[in-house]
């Protein structure tokens, strides 16, 4: 075999070989254990501090912010309550909570509000600078209050992508970072349904996917096992890492 | 009593094969990545055809791992050898300033510096005599080993945690420094070309001043001249 032969055969062999290797349970494993040790890391690196996405000047603010994913709610229920403004919308919070809530908008934006003007990273790569006001979640979690088994909070969505229901999920150090807000309003006008009217999850150290849209439901649970595919999220259970901080 | 010399340390030729598997499957993923969206912009944000410097060529399958378009999967390979990648890196650092392979080779004397020497090395280089200087490495070595070593392996690594969310919001400076998230994606993909740019340099001189003896060096160790 001719040199340049045997490195060119060399070459298919290892990249047939990394896509083979790739769907192996034992890479999985590996992946989950990198995953792991990237969010520790992100965590460690803080050093005790609570870490904190930038936040940006008004000037810097996208003069568009593109919707990505659903763009557009299907279901008769949403296209009704979007008809009627969602003055009728409800966002539940319950599962391991010590007091299950049922919050109409009005009761969102009774509470007391944060605004911050951050950068919106999608998994492809993009970004936009979009200002977003809501409620922390904090102070939601605080009002239902999880129980002890309670781990992870999960979001669920009105939308559905492919046939599928759209969810997310975060753990408790997430749930309860200051910047994680239920967000109602882009720039100081209510949410366009593009970017998840009426409400959707703003969790500011991790990448488009984990904020979730169409808001109807929080639940907080002892472990994600059994829900919908079992991976915490609608792209994790199509391959994507839970951990989306990187 | 001591040893006979090596030409390589044993932490120096660990950290090389590491690093060569680490950056040849983060930069083929990494192409895989790049197809998500192929558009580069300057500064915090960009989304829209319209507004990238560059508009990124489709990189095919058989330049990609996996072999097919995958973003999932890509960034599976991608954030695992990161990890391979910056802890080997932060090692080898390590055991070269402790070994001083680091301070005798790889950093240049100022007599080094004068253009003449310069000059006689570039020439010495265009007739292909590599045999030439007093030290292990000549001075357009030095310079190429500390650009990639110093500069461009840790440029990789820097401009990677800007882009990652959770390890930008811990190290929040490093953004400021690289004028935003889509600059320090931008600097990212042209590092990562320069990169596979020293990677051709480095086999052409390999190949062109003895591959047999420099491969077995790299494996074995070697003798020290």
């Amino acid at each position: 075999m001719k040199r340049r032969n045997f490195i060119v055969a060399g070459a298919a062999a290892f990249l047939a070989g990394c896509s083979k290797i790739g769907k192996t349970d034992a890479f999985g494993a590996v992946v989950d254990t990198a995953e792991s040790w990237n969010r520790g890391l992100h965590r460690a690196l803080g050093f005790g501090r609570i870490t904190m996405a930038p936040e940006f000047a008004r000037s810097q603010i996208s003069p568009f912010f593109r919707g990505n994913g659903t763009t557009e709610v299907a279901g008769e229920a949403y296209r009704a309550s979007a008809a009627g403004g969602f003055a009728d919308w409800r966002l539940a919070v319950d599962g391991l909570v010590a007091q299950p809530l049922s919050l109409s908008m009005d009761d969102i934006r009774a509470l007391p509000q944060r605004t911050q003007i951050t950068r919106h990273d999608c998994v492809e790569g993009w970004s936009a600078i979009g200002e977003w006001t809501g409620p922390q979640l904090s102070a939601l979690l605080e009002m239902a209050r999880p129980t002890d088994e309670a781990r992870y909070i999960v979001f669920h969505c009105a939308d559905t992508l492919g046939g599928a229901p759209y969810y997310e999920s975060c753990d408790m150090d997430d749930a309860f970072h200051p910047q994680t807000i239920v967000a109602h309003l882009l720039n100081g006008e209510p949410l366009p349904e593009r970017n998840g009217a009426p409400l959707r999850m703003r969790i500011e150290r991790q990448l488009g996917y984990k904020h979730a849209k169409y808001l109807t439901r929080i639940e907080a649970v002892a472990t994600l096992d059994g829900l919908y595919g079992g991976n915490g999220g609608y792209w994790e259970d199509r391959g994507y890492q839970w951990y989306a901080g990187i | 009593m001591s040893k006979p010399e090596k030409r390589h340390a044993l932490s120096t030729r660990l950290w090389h094969w590491v690093n060569a598997l680490s950056l040849g499957i983060l930069f083929m993923s990494g192409l895989n990545i790049s197809n998500a969206h192929p558009r580069l912009y300057w500064g915090h944000e960009g989304f829209a055809p319209g507004d990238e410097w560059l508009a990124v060529p489709r990189f095919p399958g058989w330049a990609t791992i996996p072999d097919y378009y995958s973003l999932a999967g890509a960034r599976d390979w991608h954030t695992v050898f990161a990890i391979v990648f910056a802890f080997s890196l932060l090692a080898f650092m390590i055991a070269a300033f402790l070994n001083r392979h680091m301070q005798r080779d790889i950093f240049a004397r100022a007599r080094e510096w004068r253009p003449s020497n310069i000059a006689v090395d570039i020439r010495e280089h265009l007739k292909l005599n590599f045999d030439h200087g007093s030290g292990k490495y000549n001075i357009l070595q030095k310079i190429t080993y500390a650009g990639v070593i110093l500069v461009l392996l840790p440029l990789m690594i820097c401009t990677g945690i800007v882009m990652s969310p959770g390890g930008e919001a811990a190290l929040p400076f490093l953004t400021d420094l690289f004028g935003g998230r889509q600059s320090a994606r931008s600097i990212h993909f042209l590092a990562a070309w320069a990169l596979f740019g020293f990677f051709l340099l480095h086999i052409a001189l390999v190949l062109l001043s003895g591959p047999v003896g420099q491969l077995r060096a790299m494996i074995t160790g070697g003798r020290a001249e």
